[in-house]
């Protein structure tokens, strides 16, 4: 079941939460809504939930050609995970789960059997088996998510809706936890939206990575797509990290192995991902932008290196362990920096 | 909570602090109420009972519990729904409204019960309206169902009578209630609500099976605070109860009556029998509570 969301706007009072946004969602995808707090991306999610509508007057909210803009949230056939996990604490897991199927009209709900029967299941796809008897403050933070997305499967939705849904997690069970949903997502194939502001949950998990920013959507692509080819400052910003460098420098890599000068007609900063920066020793006569050792971060797989370049501009480089160890680097050594890749805006792009 | 006497705590010990504790609560509560047991057990046995059991003493408990479990039960009903407004909706002079919820607090039992006199009197605003209406009503229900003794209550009254007794219990009960839930609801996540939505429940199961079993604990809490106010009210209740022996008279004024015929012995028995009845029913309401929350974290 494919999402399309149309010319979407919402305002609290004077806040404007959502401008005009529109999104789709093909059918059987794994969509991150990403973006910093207070970019509208709950937002988005909770109007395709239902929770919250749109503007009168804005656009419209359709599950696969059906408008389902005018459909109340219990009826359009959606999981909704909470980040809170918002479980009935007065309830068992099993009663949990089951809630979705015994609030049904005496006509639609299911026999208790087959409501036992397909609680079970769910356990089981969530790997809670034993734990139906246990109350949700007898679980653990992971196990409560996942307890939630059961309850939330139960009622059969035709897509699944997951609000940070890591983000009260502590970080090695939001790892173990997110590389889980993944492999779910693609057992089960249900058109899948999660909102996360963790830039990392989001490019190793979703098929399409929606980056917003102020109410407006920035980028929709595969991650590597945003992170290789960031459509705009915001997006290089917000995806990893990176250097602005102040034009011009004096070293710059071609494919083809020649090097020179940067420069730019257009632009003042260059955007530069570290580890698109190449480390040499300082030497009279090569072309490279002097700067100097300010810090050396080796622990971990790769080697972080701060260089100060003039007074005050840091630059942050990422080089393998093994290029430190050859270069034999030490605090306030000259070194030459050279761009191997970079991005430039045009000027007026203000952010 | 597992290292209670933990050495490196930074507010001062243990020891300190349960001794002032102890030292306090013995002072103000334990050493009066041990008074009345001391008291009590100077009278021999055949004598204690004749005075906590003769027939207008039974019916004294039975118009105090049972109007202030009544009052206590209303409360818990309306204390909700205020409580309910008070924190889900905002709306002009709402400030008002938080504040007139404390009056009853406030306001001096006495002042309380000869204002209520004077509304629900025969001759007061409401009780003089309420009069032909429950007399008309009285009419039309013999009228209809003849059978009935309906006119056995047409000489129902308001004030000077049970119905009194009652109004002025629920009166001095409701912000017990309202103040109790108010924190809760306060507290509980709108996501369950929009959890329960989701799933598809209609309001009333969202209420039902969602937001009240939540409630439950601070409400029974509510409820037995109300009922345990209730209980020892006498200010308000003496001028509008009418105070007929064996019909309209709850226990605290008996216990006053004795001590004004300088029955020192009668009183602190009867004061005896209410304390011990009230403790088993709070011990009783709190087992319920802590049965309600047995889910929830503290």
């Amino acid at each position: 079941m494919s999402i399309t969301a149309t010319q979407i706007t919402k305002t609290f009072g004077t806040y404007t939460a959502l401008a005009g946004v529109d999104l789709h969602v093909p059918s059987g995808k794994l969509v991150a809504l990403l973006g910093p707090s207070g970019s509208g991306k709950t937002t988005l999610l909770r109007v395709i939930a239902g929770l919250e509508t749109a503007d009168s007057g804005s656009g419209r909210i359709q599950f696969h050609a059906e408008d389902v803009t005018d459909v109340p949230t219990g009826k359009r056939g959606v999981g909704f995970v909470f980040q809170h996990y918002a479980l009935f604490r007065h309830m068992t897991v099993f009663d949990n789960i089951a809630f979705g199927l015994n609030v049904l009209k005496r006509k639609e709900r299911p026999s208790k059997d087959q409501i036992a029967d397909r609680v079970h299941k769910l356990l089981k796809l969530v790997q809670l088996d034993n734990l139906g008897k246990r109350y949700p403050t007898q679980l653990s933070g992971g196990q409560r998510q996942r307890v939630a997305l059961a309850r939330a499967l139960a009622v059969d939705p035709k897509v699944l809706l997951l609000d940070e849904p890591f983000g009260a997690l502590d970080a090695k069970v939001r790892k173990e936890l997110r590389r889980w949903l993944r492999q779910f997502h693609d057992e089960i194939n249900l058109t899948t939206v999660f909102v996360t502001h963790d830039q990392e949950e989001a490019l190793e998990i979703a098929d399409e990575v929606v980056v917003m920013n102020q109410a407006k959507i920035e980028q929709v692509g595969t991650p590597q797509e945003v992170y290789d080819h960031p459509a705009t400052p915001f997006v290089y910003q917000f995806l990893g990290n990176v250097n602005k460098l102040q034009l011009p420098w004096r070293g710059f890599s071609n494919a083809d192995g020649s090097h020179g000068p940067f420069t730019d007609s257009s632009a003042k900063v260059a955007y530069v991902r570290p580890h698109e920066l190449e480390v040499l020793r300082y030497r009279v006569g090569v072309d490279g932008e002097v700067a100097s050792i300010r810090t050396i971060h080796a622990a971990g797989s790769v080697a972080r290196l701060t260089c100060v370049r003039g007074s005050s501009e840091f630059v942050d480089v990422e080089i393998s362990r093994q290029r430190l160890d050859e270069l034999a680097l030490a605090i306030d050594d000259p070194v030459l920096l050279r761009v191997r890749r970079s991005r430039t805006f045009a000027e007026d792009y203000a952010i | 909570m597992s290292s209670v006497r933990s050495s490196r705590s930074v507010l001062p010990g243990f020891g300190l602090s349960l001794g002032f504790t102890l030292a306090y609560l013995g002072l103000i509560v334990l050493v009066p109420l041990l008074a009345a047991f001391i008291r009590t057990s100077e009278m021999s046995w055949a004598d204690f009972v004749t005075a906590v059991a003769s027939p207008r003493v039974l019916a004294s408990y039975k118009l105090s519990f049972g109007a202030s479990f009544l009052a206590a039960l209303v409360n818990s009903f309306f204390g909700l729904i205020v409580a309910w407004v008070l924190v889900r909706y905002s709306f002009f002079g709402k400030r008002v409204v938080d504040a007139l919820v404390d009056l009853p607090f406030a306001l001096p039992t006495a002042v309380a019960g000869i204002a209520l006199t004077a509304i629900y009197a025969n001759n007061g605003w409401v009780g003089g309206w309420m009069e032909p209406v429950w007399t008309a009503a009285v009419a039309k229900l013999d009228a209809w169902m003849p059978w009935a003794s309906w006119k056995d209550w047409l000489g129902l009254k308001i004030a000077f009578d049970r119905p009194g007794v009652f109004i002025a219990l629920t009166f001095i009960g409701l912000p017990f209630v309202v103040r109790t839930l108010q924190p809760v609801l306060e507290e509980l996540e709108p996501e369950l609500e929009e959890a329960s939505a989701s799933l598809g429940a209609n309001r009333w199961q969202t209420i039902t099976r969602v937001i009240f079993p939540e409630l439950l604990p601070a409400l029974i809490t509510g409820f037995a605070m109300a009922f345990a106010r209730a209980l020892g009210e006498y200010g308000s209740v003496v001028f509008i109860a009418g105070n007929m022996p064996m019909h309209s008279e709850i226990t605290p004024l008996l216990i006053i009556t004795k001590l004004e015929q300088y029955d020192y012995h009668g009183a602190t028995a009867i004061a005896v029998v209410m304390l011990v009845s009230s403790f088993c029913l709070l011990l009783l309401i709190n087992l319920l509570q802590k049965w309600s929350r047995r889910h929830h974290r503290v």
